[in-house]
């Protein structure tokens, strides 16, 4: 019994080690680009066009308008990164119904490493956007007393991203694999459904907090953010307060 | 320890990795082809708008030119319609008047045949009756026609008034002298100037011609040539020409009252009036013993006969009450 696929070590030489979550992921990625490659080689700009590419149209598009809807304003600035990163766990959970595959999102190193990723892109979307001076008077919003705080706020986010997505994955994981030792019928399909449906929710959630996080970043989101709230609804009572979370 | 290092390094550049994958391989094909597909559709539709827009000003246009045609076609057909009326009263009019024409002609045809018809009729009536009155006076007085005509005439000169058997005698006695001619008389009438010309349908027998230029010798109290001359288209009687003169005794009045009678037979009462007008010409005159006639006289003379020729009949032995008519009157008179 292991908490994480990175007790799974095929191939140890010293420092460098290839275990269950490097070997899984390479694994996903391989699926993810050759099947984007296998669908785009053919793309359709007619109205009519393969199920596959209608399939990927809709995904990306959903993803496009989700990042507009937080309020960024050039969703394709930031299309890859965010789509990678809910493409990424969509496709790592979606995999759990494989027998004997460990999601590497279960790992906490993937979702460190992921959450690192957050925290480093933030800053550097924000300087991108509005220079550097500007996006640390961000830390200074709305008062400089709130610095310290901002300050804190941002490695604690990373931190709850991080441990909330490995959390979920492996706890659905988890619950699973002791499930099926006590029940093997039914019950585990259904814990298993379950963390399916988890999966999903915790991709959407970890890339909309990234959105929120890099849109906090950039230019005038307060305002603009505010008014795309009141114009549109939101979809998520969570996108309201991303930090409940 | 959950954190592997190790690991997470390599999860970062895997994941780097794939955002450099999934974006070259996945999101830009796929937002380019939406691009595309976006624009494709926008410009189909503007296409669309333009086409819609091209047929709508073509539909007005077709509309205008269909009004316009409507238009056009009506006024024609109007045109049309009134020409054609106007062109049918026209040819009724022409065959209106073209079937006056022929009627006219025809009436004209029918009234000239007619006319001839009777001009035949008067001159056989005229020579049957005065056939009949020959057969019959010669049977039953054995005496002749000619002799009782000239005795008539003779009676006619005798019976003259004193103012007439003047008048006449100066007239002769100017025709006795061939020079004093007037200029508008013709050269018939000039050469009948040279002194009295008797002229009768006959021809007289000798005794008739010495009373009758006793008679006038005896009348006129002169001496003058008195020329005889028979002329078969004068039926009526006998006549007396000097310079243009004439005294004539005939049967005009019986001819006239049996034409009359043969109008009202042939039912066409508009030809025996028609008839009566040259009658009525003639007729007044002859009361007088002398009417200057001038040239006009061989024509005169040719009505005259016809007349007389339409009025012998009423003399038929058939109809002899006819006689005491007052039809009877105008052969008394002088013509």
């Amino acid at each position: 019994m292991h908490l994480s696929p990175d007790d799974i070590i095929f191939w140890e030489y010293g420092f460098l080690k290839l275990n269950a979550t490097i070997v899984f992921t390479w694994g996903l990625m391989c699926v993810l680009v050759i099947g984007s490659r296998a669908i785009t080689r053919n793309l359709s700009i007619g109205l009519e066009r393969a199920r596959w590419q209608n399939l990927l149209e809709v995904v990306v598009l959903a993803i496009h308008n989700q990042i507009r809807e937080v309020g960024l304003r050039q969703p394709r600035r930031y299309f890859a990164f965010l789509g990678t990163l809910f493409m990424f766990i969509v496709v790592a959970t979606l995999f759990t119904v494989v027998p004997g595959y460990e999601p590497p999102t279960g790992s906490l190193s993937t979702t460190t490493a992921l959450a690192i990723c957050v925290f480093i892109a933030v800053p550097l979307y924000g300087i991108k956007e509005q220079g550097l001076g500007g996006y640390l008077r961000s830390y200074l919003e709305p008062t400089p007393i709130m610095l310290p705080f901002n300050v804190i706020s941002e490695f604690s986010r990373t931190l709850a991203l991080a441990i909330r997505l490995f959390g979920n994955i492996m706890s659905g994981t988890m619950i699973l694999a002791i499930l099926l030792t006590v029940t093997p019928f039914i019950f585990p399909v259904v814990m298993s459904a379950l963390g399916l449906l988890t999966g999903m929710l915790q991709a959407y959630i970890f890339s909309i907090l990234a959105t929120v996080y890099i849109a906090a970043a950039t230019s005038s989101f307060r305002e603009d953010a505010e008014q795309d709230y009141d114009l549109d609804g939101p979809d998520d009572p969570e996108m309201k307060r991303p930090e409940t979370r | 320890m959950l954190i592997d290092w190790f690991t997470v390094i390599a999860q970062i550049v895997n994941f780097l990795i794939l955002v450099w994958l999934l974006k070259r391989f996945l999101y830009q094909p796929i937002l380019r082809a939406l691009d595309a597909r976006e624009k494709r559709i926008a410009a189909e539709l503007a296409a669309a708008d333009e086409k819609k827009r091209e047929a709508e000003k073509e539909r007005d246009e077709f509309r205008q030119k269909n009004d316009e045609f409507e238009q056009q076609r009506s006024v024609l057909l109007h045109t049309a319609s009134e020409e054609a009326h106007a062109e049918r009263q026209r040819l009724i009019a022409a065959a209106r008047t073209d079937s006056d024409d022929l009627r006219a002609q025809r009436e004209e045809a029918l009234k000239r045949e007619y006319q001839d018809l009777r001009a035949v009729l008067s001159r056989r009536i005229g020579a049957e009756v005065f056939a009949i009155a020959r057969k019959v006076l010669a049977d039953l007085a054995n005496t002749t026609l000619e002799a009782h005509i000239a005795d008539a005439f003779i009676k006619r000169l005798r019976a003259l008034s004193p103012e007439e058997k003047v008048s006449l005698a100066s007239i002769t006695r100017l025709s006795a002298q061939p020079l004093p001619a007037t200029p508008a008389m013709t050269a018939a009438a000039a050469a009948e100037t040279a002194g009295i010309l008797i002229r009768s349908a006959f021809d007289l027998p000798a005794t008739q011609q010495n009373a009758i230029k006793a008679a006038i010798n005896e009348i006129l109290e002169t001496r003058i040539p008195v020329r005889f001359e028979a002329r078969p288209d004068l039926i009526s009687g006998i006549e007396l020409i000097a310079n243009g003169h004439k005294v004539t005794w005939n049967i005009a009045g019986y001819l006239a009252s049996l034409e009359e009678e043969i109008g009202k037979l042939l039912k066409n009462p508009a030809e025996p009036e028609s008839k009566a007008e040259p009658e009525a010409q003639p007729e007044p005159g002859p009361g007088f013993p002398t009417e200057p006639e001038f040239g006009a006289e061989p024509q005169a003379e040719a009505s005259v006969k016809e007349k007389n020729a339409g009025k012998k009949k009423p003399n038929t032995p058939d109809n002899p009450e006819t006689l005491d008519t007052p039809n009877l009157k105008p052969p008394a008179h002088i013509r």
